[in-house]
């Protein structure tokens, strides 16, 4: 290739604008996009009360706590079905796979007006809140394992089938390493969204205080209070806790295929 | 044997219980009362508008957002430069979000008093699209990202050392590979931009006809006791959604599919 | 590209045309949610009278303290009507709104109600005063008087009811304390109170008469008794520092305040100004009705309950849980 590059040395020149063009263009649209308005809560962010206090540490906590629970039990039921999906043939098969895909086209303050008056007797409780973040959430780490799951080559199971594997150990030795990126992936997705639910969850959950107050419900209360700093402060505090936890899922992910490298 | 079956009863259980409960009660309160009492729901002069103003605002959004998905993608992936890490990272960060955090952001930059306050961005068409590029921003890059990775730069390397200028490389080589993980990302910040609610009604205003979205109007509606009318709006958006999705699927080349 | 290219030119097309359309002399009005439908109403009303003839409206719903909130980040408006006179007064501070807006022999309001109990049918538990609601078991919905500025009716009618039933303030002050106890749901908003109750929670919600009318109206399945001691509530409304068009905003007002005008707010469930438009309707009288200067006047009220930091009630809700 290098001596490819050195006798024709023309071809390279002429490429030489569009990196710096994709680059610059990106850059810049990410930035006005994305980073100034996050900017801009940053710089208003004071009032370090208003993330100190007893309320905002309780509803950080149930943010937390819940988010992580919906990511764990997405990593299991995102997986099952994801194989139904995939392994499995059924009579309504293509149905179900694009009924998966509606809480991404279902707004979420329809979600929430649904779940409140099917699952009124659990309204208003912690068990509400994992509800509805539970239907936000189903569509991620399905739709991450599905696609490796298809490329999945089946020679290695049957190898490991033919050699007496029983189809737990198949799946664990042979199976479960080739998604599990995918599923992290698919637990990263899903436990952001989780954190920062609104929509669905302010209306199910009764915003009581220390005891079914999520974040995002909190930050709209101290915006409403007209705490606008308390609000950008708790906000700049939240996001800095899940970007932590993403970035852990993150390395974890990479380290898990450190041997694909 | 035995195992799969349980297998599929539990994952189809999961998702009737979870998902087509939910889906099913949407569908039957919007057709409760029979087909055209759904119809004249979604048919007032406000919904239209609704309508069509969430359609302006996904037609502008969406289109930005996947050149910058795509020119994204390849600056991560095939231009290694200073500061990819944290480039990378950034576009993850709309996930992140709150929407509650957005629509702050948003009134705190552009609204008076903030860095670009004054300028009519707010309450307006700019800032409910701004507050939409924002949320959709990550899908056409993730969807693009790992494609481009997989199919590696051989095939670049080769059309650049015949003499193919960087656009012809991209339009002949790159863009075919990629075109389904685009499309892909596409349809998923479409149904993004299309249900979007929290943020967007922090900095609509909610000017009846003019920056009143269908989500808005979806909440007005059941506010106003009109559950009809809101549940069938709500279905409309669905179905746009489902249908770009389906769409996808049914275009793909038969090879991508099991 | 040709997609984005008309995608962009339909989005500098879009409020061209809009605001072109706009022969008239346009009205902004920033209103909150509930007066909705009266408004529909009221406007064309207003547009066959000789001062409405040529004008025409642009209008915005949506909560109380995030309308308000939205004129102060920039949301333009003429008119703006709100749910509590506070709303009024974070425009009055930062100048959108003149000082003198409650300065007219209405004092700058428009409608009234008053705060009521919204019970189940028949009413099982008996709830008619504010000291029932203290009966063990009992259980209450309220808005967040922190996300509802509406909600700060609530529980100023409870603290004067307290206060009426011969409580000292310190007293009225533990009453709330122990009424807090029993609230079981803070939605965010009245009207997602409403809702939540309707989908069977708790045995009371704490509402506005006009709200309960205009849910019965809509054919929900409300029952309500309003208690002898409770708050009147007043609705502000002003015409914005800010206005192009002040005369006709003003115009506007003042048919606000006509017999006409009120009819049609008491045909939507609110207690009007003037006197003579209720045949037909029923707005019982009680006997030991207050008004929000008997506890205190909304800015010392502001102050002492609902500071987020040192109010009576972030003090409650804090200690509610913890």
């Amino acid at each position: 290739m290098a001596a490819n590059a050195q006798a024709l040395p023309a071809p390279r020149a002429r490429r030489s604008a569009a990196p710096g063009l994709a680059i610059g263009l990106s850059t810049l649209y990410l930035s006005v996009i994305v980073l100034l308005p996050l900017a801009a809560l940053a710089s208003r962010a004071h009032g370090w009360d208003a993330i100190t206090s007893a309320q905002a540490t309780s509803a950080l906590r149930l943010t937390l706590l819940v988010s992580l629970t919906v990511a764990l039990i997405n990593a299991v039921a995102g997986t099952a079905i994801a194989w139904t999906l995939v392994r499995d043939r059924f009579l309504g098969q293509g149905f179900v796979n694009a009924l998966v895909d509606l809480p991404f086209a279902l707004p979420t303050i329809v979600a929430g007006l649904t779940l409140l008056t099917l699952y009124r007797d659990v309204a208003f409780t912690r068990w509400a809140i994992l509800l509805a973040l539970l239907f936000v959430t189903l569509p991620f780490v399905v739709r991450t394992v599905q696609p490796v799951l298809l490329e999945l080559d089946t020679e290695m199971e049957d190898a490991a089938a033919s050699l007496g594997a029983s189809r737990l150990a198949t799946f664990r030795r042979v199976i479960l390493p080739n998604i599990f990126p995918a599923i992290l992936s698919g637990v990263a997705l899903a436990f952001a969204r989780a954190v920062g639910e609104f929509g669905s969850v302010v209306l199910i959950s009764g915003n009581l205080p220390f005891k079914t107050e999520v974040a995002s419900v909190y930050v709209f209360g101290r915006i409403e209070s007209g705490d606008t700093g308390g609000a950008a402060a708790a906000s700049v505090v939240i996001l800095a806790i899940s970007c932590g936890v993403l970035l852990t899922i993150g390395g974890v992910r990479r380290w898990a295929t450190r041997h694909d490298r | 044997m035995i195992g799969r079956y349980v297998l599929r009863f539990a994952a189809l259980g999961y998702i009737a219980a979870l998902l087509a409960t939910p889906v099913g009660y949407v569908f039957g309160k919007t057709f409760g009362h029979g087909f055209w009492p759904a119809w004249h729901g979604v048919a007032t002069p406000d919904a239209v508008h609704a309508l069509k103003l969430t359609l302006i605002i996904a037609a502008i959004a969406v289109p930005a957002n996947t050149i910058f998905g795509v020119l994204a993608a390849l600056a991560i992936v095939r231009h290694r430069f200073p500061g990819a890490g944290i480039f990378n990272a950034v576009v993850d960060l709309p996930l992140a979000l709150s929407p509650v955090v957005v629509g702050l952001a948003l009134l705190l930059l552009y609204g008076r008093g903030g860095w670009l306050g004054g300028h009519h961005v707010l309450f307006a068409l700019p800032g409910m699209v701004l507050a939409t590029m924002l949320v959709c921003l990550p899908f056409v890059v993730r969807e693009v990202v790992p494609v481009l990775r997989e199919i590696g730069t051989e095939q670049e390397q080769a059309a650049a050392t015949l003499g193919a200028s960087a656009l012809q490389t991209f339009v002949r080589v790159t863009w075919p590979a990629i075109r389904w993980a685009t499309a892909f990302g596409v349809v998923l910040g479409t149904a993004r931009a299309l249900g979007e609610f929290g943020a967007v009604s922090v900095v609509s205003g909610r000017l009846a006809e003019q920056t009143e979205t269908l989500t808005l109007y979806v909440q007005d509606r059941y506010q106003a006791f009109d559950e009809t009318g809101a549940y069938a709006s709500a279905v409309v958006l669905a179905l746009i959604a489902v249908t770009t999705l389906l769409l996808m699927t049914a275009l793909k080349p038969k090879e991508e599919t099991r | 590209m040709r997609r984005i290219s008309l995608a962009l030119l339909l989005a500098l097309v879009f409020p061209a045309l809009a605001a072109g359309a706009a022969q008239d002399t346009k009205l902004t009005l920033v209103a909150y949610s509930t007066p909705r439908e009266a408004y529909g109403q009221l406007i064309p009303s207003f547009q066959k009278t000789a001062a409405g003839k040529d004008l025409s409206f642009s209008q915005s719903y949506g909560a109380s303290g995030e309308q308000s909130r939205a004129v102060v980040s920039g949301l333009d408006a003429d008119v703006v009507a709100f749910s509590l006179a506070p709303d009024i007064s974070a425009l009055v501070q930062k100048k959108l709104v003149a000082q003198s807006w409650n300065k007219d022999k209405w004092h700058g309001m428009v409608t009234r109600s008053v705060v009521v109990f919204v019970v189940r049918d028949g009413n099982p538990k008996k709830l008619k005063a504010w000291s029932d609601l203290l009966k063990p078991g009992v259980q209450i919905v309220t808005p967040n008087p922190f996300t509802s500025g509406g909600a700060r009716w609530n529980v100023m009618a409870a603290y004067g009811g307290a206060l009426r039933a011969g409580k000292t303030p310190k007293q009225a002050e533990t009453y709330l304390t122990q009424m807090w106890k029993h609230v079981v749901a803070q939605p965010a908003s009245a009207r997602e109170g409403l809702q939540t109750f309707l989908a069977g929670r708790g045995d009371v919600f704490l509402a506005y008469e006009n709200e309960a009318l205009f849910a019965q109206k809509k054919g929900q399945p409300v029952q309500f008794v309003i208690p002898k001691a409770t708050i009147l509530i007043e609705n502000p409304i002003a015409v914005t520092s800010t206005s192009k068009h002040k005369p006709q905003a003003q115009a506007f007002l003042n048919f606000l305040r006509t017999k006409p005008a009120q009819r049609i707010f008491a045909e939507n469930g609110y207690r009007p100004l003037v006197k003579g438009v209720t045949q037909g309707l029923n707005f019982p009288n009680r006997p030991q009705l207050f008004t929000i200067k008997y506890v205190g006047g909304w800015a010392k009220v502001e102050q002492k309950f609902f500071d987020p930091r040192t109010g009576i009630m972030a003090k409650i809700q804090a200690a509610s849980g913890g």
